[in-house]
């Protein structure tokens, strides 16, 4: 399966976990849980020590995955592990010095062999993305970018050569859900939608069924990470439930817009 | 096109929330840079505000009790509020006040950086946020007091290693959330393009400085300039205008901790390798895995786990040397200078004088060595007399 099977004939529900939070096997149990819940597509964070993009909730993700001793091999093998049962696309997202400091090439190779089908780096812009996506698009790994709020005369530029998906952020400021969603980005996503190639997915603050909804009128899809990541915090190994119910409620949500 | 590289070094390596705004930054800064208006403004906020020049000081004693190379401080620390980072500190508010920005923010470690900050948006009229790590709000309270005082807010990030890296983080948070009023100023030669470039322009009046006074007192260049290094702010600033000059070797002071062969250091050059963090690709201590490794050292101003990019590649190109500087040697220093010559260093400014105690007594009489007194030491006194085991209040 490709990142563009999963915006094909309904609105894209993609799900952020961080993974290793609070344990590996947690995070293996999870995916296939949450693709039987509606989940069109998985975003893998790897955790790193300083996520200067996230607010509090992800932040103390990282933190409990990294002092559980999570590394980004064990992560590798977690995903070769369990990729026979998730048939959804999976991208992996972190920070350029994650992947850096493996080795670009080392690192896409690896991503390419377990079945990663992109790579979200969101201290990556544009300007210095070929380092990254020249060696990713190699390998057959999609490097997924980002507009935000901010990008105005940049967001052609950006959705001209986007790949896998664009990945509108909502809001200024960090991840973290949020009560109020500006409808402000609504421009950009149809700007994306116009110049570009892919699907434009919305995210940063989404975390009702009735956000999902709203924004899912006119983004192709919408991507939900913190909301997940509180339930993981409240109910630890045992998250199958809570995060298998929250994810049905936010599809059939979102089948309501489709249809 | 990638911007603003130094070698390998540099970039913008930052969300795509901030990007306008670096390129704003950017923009602005091309404008006013050669602008003779902009620059008179400066020049008098220097002079007149900052007490610019700083005295090229000859430490006759030190000098004659090493029995080597004579020995200049420059004397940073007798600046309004007491140290360099007032030199970039006016530069950058007066050019957020030229871009039309009514809010600053900026991280500080020692607390110095975040005084400076506070003092110039007093000035201007500014609001100003101060993003310190919990752990250095302790190390360093009377600071805090004084950025109050000054009408600033003061938040004490408790993320992370609760220190200058977190503090950074926190400021990136910050501004992604709050971009259109407000200039993040950045007090080390570090972070996205242009942000090296610009404090680099805004503190190069040390060397520039260094040069004249020391034509007109011994009419010659100097055989070495030694400055502490932890972003790197008052090392390249003492540096810059002497890397075409080959015959000066500059020679940066890291913060070895408990030394480079411990985890307790923040040496980034003996002990880091290149990585992208905070905006740029640089040297950073970091793990196998390429997470970011927590430093110590007994300077809050020097305890980065990264380096400014053009040290990483004066560092790469052999233009520049980086050695690695106890806290024990650190804290003799400053014992040192304080009873030699009467004048008492910031702790980081310390370790610049630890290596010239090694390097002087090496160097014959006829050389000169200029050492940068980034900064005074009144804000350390307690701490370092706790270090001695001496519980001292303030």
């Amino acid at each position: 399966m490709n990142i563009k099977d999963a915006f094909i004939n309904r609105k894209a529900f993609i799900s952020f976990i961080t993974c290793g939070d609070p344990t590996l096997e947690t995070t293996e149990k999870l995916l296939p849980i949450m693709e039987e819940n509606g989940v069109d597509l998985i975003e893998l964070g790897i955790p790193f020590s300083d996520p200067t993009a996230e607010g509090p909730v992800i932040q103390e993700a990282n933190i409990r995955a990294l002092s559980g001793g999570v590394t980004t091999d064990k992560i590798f093998d977690m995903v070769r592990r369990v990729r026979p049962k998730v048939h959804v696309p999976l991208v992996f997202m972190t920070y350029a010095n994650v992947v850096f400091s493996y080795g670009i090439e080392r690192f896409a190779k690896t991503c390419s062999e377990i079945g990663i089908n992109g790579i979200i780096l969101p201290d990556v812009p544009f300007e210095e993305k070929h380092e990254f996506s020249d060696i990713f698009d190699n390998m057959g790994v999609e490097f997924i970018s980002l507009v935000a709020p901010t990008s105005d005369d940049r967001t052609v530029m950006i959705a001209e050569q986007a790949k896998g998906f664009v990945y509108c952020v909502s809001s200024l400021g960090v991840t973290g859900t949020r009560a109020d969603i500006s409808d402000s980005i609504s421009g950009i996503v149809e700007q994306v939608k116009r110049t570009s190639s892919v699907p434009a997915a919305v995210g940063f603050g989404i975390s009702t069924p009735e956000q999902a909804a709203h924004i899912a009128q006119y983004a192709d899809g919408i991507i939900i990470g913190s909301a997940i990541v509180k339930l993981i915090a409240k109910h630890g190994e045992q998250s199958e439930t809570a995060v298998g119910e929250f994810c049905s409620g936010i599809r059939r949500a979102l089948s309501a817009v489709s249809d | 096109m990638s911007k603003g590289r130094f070698g390998v070094h540099g970039g913008q390596y930052i969300p795509e929330t901030l990007m306008n705004a670096v390129c704003e930054l950017e923009d602005a800064y091309n404008k006013y840079k050669n602008d003779p208006q902009f620059n008179e403004e400066l020049t008098v906020l220097l002079n007149e505000y900052a007490g610019r020049p700083s005295r090229l000081y000859y430490a006759e004693k030190m000098t004659k009790d090493l029995g080597g190379a004579k020995i200049y401080l420059k004397r940073e620390d007798l600046n309004h509020t007491g140290a360099h980072k007032i030199n970039n500190v006016l530069g950058q508010v007066l050019l957020a006040k030229k871009m039309g920005k009514t809010r600053i923010i900026a991280e500080t470690g020692a607390g110095q950086h975040g005084v400076a900050a506070a003092t110039a948006a007093a000035l201007f009229g500014m609001e100003c946020e101060i993003f310190m790590g919990k752990e250095d709000t302790v190390r360093q309270a009377l600071n805090v007091y004084k950025m109050r005082l000054l009408g600033a807010k003061v938040n004490a990030v408790e993320s992370g290693t609760a220190t200058l890296k977190d503090a950074v983080n926190e400021c990136m948070r910050e501004w992604t959330t709050r971009i259109s009023d407000t200039h993040y100023v950045l007090g080390s030669v570090m972070g996205p393009h242009p942000f090296p470039t610009i404090v680099r322009d805004f503190q190069a009046v040390i060397s520039k400085e260094i040069k004249q006074q020391l034509m007109e007192k011994e009419g010659r260049l100097p055989d070495a300039v030694v400055a502490c290094v932890g972003g790197g702010s008052n090392a390249i600033g003492a540096f810059y205008n002497f890397i075409e000059d080959k015959s000066v070797r500059l020679i940066g002071c890291e913060a070895a901790g408990r030394g480079i062969d411990t985890f307790e250091t923040a040496a980034t050059i003996a002990t880091g390798k290149l990585g992208i963090f905070h905006g740029m690709k640089s040297y950073f201590c970091q793990d196998e895995y390429g997470q970011i490794a927590p430093v110590y050292s007994i300077s809050a101003g020097l305890d980065y786990p990264g380096v400014g990019p053009e040290h990483a590649n004066l560092h790469d190109i052999g233009r520049a040397e980086y050695v690695p500087v106890t806290d024990d040697e650190a804290v003799e220093a400053f014992e040192y200078l304080s009873r030699t010559e009467g004048i008492i260093p910031a702790i980081e400014s310390a370790h610049a004088v630890a290596h010239v105690l090694k390097l002087a007594p090496t160097m014959d009489k006829d050389k000169i060595i200029v050492v940068n007194i980034s900064g005074r030491g009144d804000k350390d006194c307690a701490a370092i007399a706790r270090y001695r085991g001496e519980n001292i209040t303030e």
